[in-house]
């Protein structure tokens, strides 16, 4: 035991290591800020879209050789986002088989695109970091760390000036919309959020990972807790501590990070579940 | 009373989806404390002509003209029931208050008369037991009160209901008819769709009834009762006629 902590002793003085912590704590906390919102709207599958996008991006991106894939990732991430939300309301083309169409089809892409292109000489693990984030997420340059602490702090910053009116659009939204709440406005708000969140988490977890990150704190604290605000913090702790409990097992035990988050995040699903199964009695 | 003050006049209003029209020539006032009942089949356009007068569609043509100090975000909404709502955590408290959301503008919280406002509305429907517990853990009749007291939290001059008994069991349904009659005594002027005839004969003051596109009636509940269309209908339903 004292060989374990004193091990990670070792690992905190390292910068890398440091960044990778509160990266990772901060876009835990921002995705289950938001998973909430969009478990209950029925969105998240407009996350599950977007991740794939974000990877087809990165292929592009990597192929391009820029040293600054962001440039190109967030701003496809974010286009596409608005227009799923836009034909997720329109009744005419179905939603869901449209946001199935953009994602699978920039999956596909992506990974054509990399194989045809890429100089690199491990195609298959370049494109399996990804998906399932990198083998460690201690590649992050000092740049990465910055940018996650600046979007990080403008997404709770909206999220919380917004508070009362997202859970008025999520809870009813045609209710919302005759007392004169911009629903449409803050349902873009919302799609953009989320991009910007699966963005930043791809270094974190990888594309495929991401809806499990946005997803299970949100269902785990739906189980138990009983007003929107409780249902909010309680989602919000138990992403963070899965994320901190994930990252330092990925670094005693050298799993993959993004995968170690996501199995405490399950492992936390399940003993919620078990606890609710208990207080229905 | 018909010194009363007109709230909602709808002058030949026609409605409809991207071209294709729901309903056309509706004509019909709403004055203050009135309770009307509009009636008519599953897909003839009810939920369209709600839609219309809370100002979230405009008709195709006509117009809908609001007075009275009746704004387009000052009617107090019922809307129909969503999948999204029935397992929906949030305690009722929260709910209630997010009704003066209107009022906010672009301030983030509510203020002391919001919150105020929302402890006197559970307090008018009895629900301020409730003000902690779950909204999805609450009976169908226990949530329609708290979507009512929401409501009353957005506009105390009108109230438009969507079916809200539907789903409710036989006992629940005559007790939210009656506090919704009980409302609309103490002043406020009821709008109500419904698929009952019976309730909406029993409670109403007046009655618009829609079908085949149009209007088929409109005018004041006895005069409903006793015309051809009233009575074929009360019939067809099962009702009795009540005169
Ligand atoms: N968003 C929409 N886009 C296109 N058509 C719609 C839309 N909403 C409703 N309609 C159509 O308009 C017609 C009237 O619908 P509406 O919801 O107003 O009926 P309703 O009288 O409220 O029925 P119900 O009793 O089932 O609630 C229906 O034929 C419906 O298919
Ligand atoms: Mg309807």
């Amino acid at each position: 035991m004292s060989e374990m902590i004193s091990k990670l002793q070792d690992y905190f003085t390292l910068p890398f290591v440091q960044y990778a912590m509160i990266v990772g704590l901060l876009i835990a906390l921002c995705s289950s800020l938001l998973g909430v919102t969009l478990v209950l709207k029925r969105f998240s599958f407009i996350g599950d879209g977007l991740s794939h996008v974000a990877f087809g991006a990165m292929s592009v991106a990597i192929i391009l050789g820029l040293t600054n894939q962001m440039l190109i990732i967030m701003p496809v991430t974010v286009a596409s986002a608005i227009l799923l939300l836009r034909t997720g309301q329109n009744t005419k083309i179905k939603g869901d088989a449209a946001v199935a169409m953009i994602s699978v089809g920039a999956l596909a892409l992506g990974y054509m695109l990399i194989n045809i292109f890429s100089k690199s000489a491990n195609v298959a693990g370049d494109v399996c970091s990804t998906l399932f984030g990198s083998i460690s997420i201690l590649t992050l340059s000092k740049f990465d760390v910055w940018l996650c602490i600046a979007l990080s702090t403008v997404v709770i910053a909206l999220f919380v000036l917004f508070y009362n009116k997202i859970f008025a659009v999520t809870f009813d939204e045609s209710f919302s919309k005759a007392t004169g709440v911009k629903s449409d406005l803050y349902n873009l708000l919302i799609a953009i959020v989320t991009a910007v969140i699966i963005v930043l988490a791809m270094n974190l977890v990888g594309s495929l990972l991401i809806s499990a990150l946005i997803i299970f704190p949100a269902l785990s604290a739906m189980r138990v807790f009983k007003s929107f605000l409780s249902v909010i913090i309680c989602s919000a702790v138990i992403s963070v501590v899965c994320a901190a409990a994930g990252i330092l097992i990925s670094i005693l035990m050298s799993t993959p990070a993004g995968s170690t988050i996501v199995t405490a995040d399950i492992v936390v699903f399940l003993i919620f579940w078990i606890i609710s199964l208990f207080k229905r009695g | 009373m018909s010194e009363k003050e007109i709230q909602i006049q709808c002058s030949g209003c026609s409605l409809g989806y991207e071209g294709e029209t729901v309903v056309s020539d509706i004509n019909f006032e709403v004055r203050e404390g009135d309770y009307l009942c509009i009636l008519g089949e599953n897909g003839s356009g009810k939920s369209t002509l709600v839609k219309a007068l809370l100002g979230l569609k405009s008709p195709n043509s006509g117009e809908i003209k609001r007075s009275g100090g009746v704004g387009a975000g000052e009617i107090g909404y019922l809307p129909q029931q969503t999948v999204v709502q029935r397992d929906f955590p949030a305690s009722v408290r929260e709910i209630v208050i997010s009704g003066c959301l209107g009022k906010t503008g672009l301030r983030p919280f509510y203020n002391a008369a919001e919150k105020a406002l929302a402890v006197k509305n559970m307090e008018r429907l009895g629900i301020t037991d409730l003000a902690k517990r779950c909204y999805r853990d609450l009976s169908g009749g226990q949530q329609q009160r708290v979507l009512l007291a929401r409501a009353l939290c957005a506009a105390d001059k009108i109230l438009l209901l969507d079916e809200p008994v539907t789903g409710l069991d036989p006992k629940a349904q005559i007790d939210l008819y009656e506090l919704i009659s009980k409302l609309n005594k103490n002043g406020i002027t009821i709008i109500m769709v419904s698929h009952d005839i019976n309730a909406a004969v029993m409670f109403a003051s007046h009655i618009l009834h829609i079908g085949g596109q149009k209007q088929l009636f409109f005018g004041s509940k006895d005069d409903y009762v006793n015309s051809p269309i009233g009575r074929s209908f009360i019939l067809s339903e099962g009702g009795d006629i009540i005169e």
